[in-house]
């Protein structure tokens, strides 16, 4: 179906659905270097009244890609649940902005009655204080050996990673993490290599941690999906299984998965049975461009193609979703700007569509970004309800080459928003003497058992 | 003021310990850290002297040839990635003049997104790799030298080489540890399209911190033979070398 609109004698022509969601999307490098952006700031903003006034039950009517080529396209068709649409089954995208707006109910109920694009389109023409004070009221609380998700709690991914995957020195940073307070999400290594023997190394370092100081965390190793099952097979301690998706079946594909394998992988971790509390046994990351990236975007906006990728996650009802916002890089993300909005709309979209939303707030070195603009989006998010971030020593991933957030971030964060850990992580904090009872770290750290008990590789002292 | 478990850094080059003001980190750490950013950002605008380079091969008599991409400029380089990806029409020229079938590897040298890395650990890195392929009794096509490309250039310069397997060596990006990392990546029956689950990585070797050249080849070496064993590269390629085969 086309789009069209005439203004002061010009008419602007949008061919579809996906150009039309294009064109409308906040200025991003990725869609510029897509050739899918709006030619001029006028074309947007025209886009997006356009858009403003297309019945959400359009998307249902007008897939982006067909699905008979694409399961991910299958999967949102499948997942659509007509009950809960029926409350916007009349509405505009306008209109359901609005509603978003000024209904003030937790919004977690309605989620399979939305689809990613219909969220994804209301994200573009909200503001960030729209997409944040939205996001506040949908919380979505899930389960391991913690509780992550519960109102007024911040959680942390422990990310202590090592170029070499040195066992000490991870087991070093790991301890720094918890004399920090973090460490509830996840205590979640990106491996330096994907060799079995190394990850299993790094599975038995952890769980042996988690066991011997009964931390009431989960641990990750994030290698790939496949590389998780073989290793499950042989035994290894997987709490969570890690996985990078991304918004269409080609991108899967480029990432080495698809819907069936994840399914399978999510069967095996929850037969495992390791999780005491609860059983949400996946870990997801996202992140714009990523289809892009992999040539597999279908003519799809970035932003679109993000959220579609939340339907990928929904369906096996992870622990933890993140986008790893800025770590793409300015061709895809251009700036602190870019990559804040970026960071909005995800945690925005992620948890209208029901995801357990985190946010790795994030740059590189080749970005236009520094400090001070993930400052900006981790205050930004810490009000929008975030589920969780990342806490690497320092900000400084040294094996990643990248900067997340610190430690220090999720303390400040903490203290300038009264947010707290988990509550299970919260009450070992305070047990250990890491915190004084009062969601503060304790004076005397220098004293604290962990710090002479700390057990690192096969039960030795570090 | 540092933390009392300051001395654990000895295990690792993470910022750990940093100590702390409120919930802030300190002057220090905090001064530490720009200092450390304005290097990496400095880093990352780095031109690569290829001619220097390639002097470098000339001396060692190993057979090369200079290609490029459409660009030239770094900051182009960082906006436009699907052009890192391409030959200007001479390099396309020039390889198909070469293409001979019957190598059977294609090794591909770029800087990437730190010359400093490739100028650093590019010659000594690659003399490891030639030599392990030398054992492996694995012809090796002119080594080509294509400044400013991105990993998947490596496929359209090993289809045109009608290789079996394309490695390109390139610098990655620079951290703020660290801005002279290489990578690694291998690819069995290289030809355009191939995605990245195709593809196996190698990456920070950085000696003495990251992963020493000797391990790097002989890890290389090990998924050469078993990409050419089993006829397949990337995550279908599992890497389950034991450890104790590691130097």
């Amino acid at each position: 179906m086309n789009y069209s609109v005439s203004v002061q004698g010009k008419c602007f022509n949008f061919q579809n659905l996906r150009t039309l969601l294009a064109k409308a999307s906040p200025r991003r490098a990725a869609d510029e270097l897509a050739g899918l952006a709006a030619e001029s700031e006028v074309e947007r903003a025209l886009a997006q009244r356009l858009l403003a006034e297309l019945p959400l039950s359009r998307f249902i009517e007008e897939p982006l890609i067909a699905p008979e080529i694409d399961e991910v396209s299958r999967l949102i068709l499948q997942q659509h649940d007509a009950e809960a649409f029926a409350t916007f089954a009349g509405m505009s995208v306008g209109e359901f902005r609005e509603w978003l707006l000024a209904d003030s109910s937790d919004l977690s109920s309605l989620s399979f009655g939305l689809t990613p694009e219909m969220v994804a389109a209301v994200s573009k023409i909200m503001r960030n204080q729209d997409l944040i004070a939205v996001a506040r009221r949908c919380r979505v609380v899930t389960r391991f050996r913690d509780t992550i998700g519960l109102p007024g709690r911040l959680s942390t991914r422990l990310q202590p990673n090592h170029p070499t995957d040195n066992p000490r020195g991870v087991a070093a940073s790991i301890l720094d993490g918890l004399l920090y307070g973090s460490g509830d999400a996840v205590i979640g290594i990106n491996p330096a290599t994907d060799n079995l023997d190394n990850v299993c190394t790094l599975l038995n370092l952890l769980d042996e941690i988690i066991q011997y100081h009964q931390i009431p965390t989960q641990s990750c190793v994030l290698a790939h999906v496949t590389t998780s099952m073989q290793l499950m097979q042989r035994g290894a301690p997987v709490d969570l299984v890690f996985q990078s998706i991304a918004g269409t079946e080609a991108a899967n594909r480029s990432f080495g998965v698809d819907l069936a394998m994840l399914g399978e992988a999510k069967a095996m971790a929850e037969s495992l049975g390791r999780g005491g509390l609860g059983s949400n046994v996946m870990y997801f990351e996202t992140g714009q461009g990523s289809a892009l990236s992999a040539d597999a975007h279908h003519g799809i906006d970035a932003q679109t193609c993000e959220a579609r990728a939340y339907a990928v996650a929904r369906e096996f009802s992870p622990l933890l979703v993140n986008t790893v916002v800025g770590f793409i890089g300015p061709e895809y993300l251009y700036d602190g700007k870019q990559i804040i909005r970026a960071g909005l709309e995800d945690h925005f979209c992620g948890k209208l569509l029901g995801l357990p939303m985190g946010c790795d707030v994030c740059y590189t070195n080749h970005a236009e970004a520094d400090q001070n603009d993930m400052d900006n989006l981790l205050t930004l998010l810490g009000v929008a309800g975030c589920a969780y971030i990342m806490g690497v020593p320092g900000a400084d991933d040294v094996m990643l080459a990248y900067q997340s957030t610190s430690f220090h971030d999720a303390l400040y964060l903490r203290h300038a928003l009264g947010l707290r850990p988990a509550p299970e992580f919260e009450a070992w904090l305070d047990a250990m003497g890491i915190f004084n009872g009062c969601n503060s770290l304790a004076d005397a750290r220098a004293t604290i058992p962990l710090l002479s008990e700390f057990r690192g590789i096969s039960g030795e002292p570090l | 003021m540092n933390d009392p478990w300051h001395s654990l850094r000895r295990f690792t080059q993470a910022r750990i310990a940093l100590g702390r003001a409120g919930n802030g980190i300190t002057t220090a750490a905090y001064l530490d850290f720009q200092l450390a950013h304005a290097s990496a950002r400095d880093a990352v605008l780095k031109t690569w002297d290829v001619d220097g380079f390639a002097a470098q091969l000339q001396q060692q008599s190993l057979a090369h040839i200079r290609l490029n991409t459409p660009i030239s400029d770094r900051t182009r380089y960082l906006q436009r990635p699907d052009l890192g990806r391409r030959l200007d029409a001479d390099g396309l020229k020039r390889l198909m003049e070469l293409a001979e079938p019957g190598f059977d590897v294609a090794i591909i040298i770029s800087n990437g997104l730190s010359s400093t890395a490739v100028e650093t650990h590019g010659i000594p890195m690659l003399q490891h790799i030639v030599a392990r392929y030398a054992e492996m009794a694995l012809s090796i096509a002119p080594i080509c030298l294509v400044p400013n490309a991105r990993v998947a250039i490596s496929d359209c310069i090993g289809a045109l080489l009608q290789a079996s397997l394309a490695v390109i060596m390139v610098g990655e990006r620079p951290g703020l540890s660290a801005a002279d990392s290489l990578g690694l990546y291998l690819t069995y029956a290289p030809r355009e399209g191939n995605t990245d689950a195709e593809r196996n990585c190698l990456s920070n070797i950085r000696p003495p911190e990251g992963l020493s050249y000797q391990a790097a080849a002989q890890k290389l070496a090990y998924l050469s033979r078993e990409a050419l064993r089993s006829g397949v590269s990337g995550v279908h390629l599992k890497d389950d070398m034991p450890k104790q085969l590691l130097g």
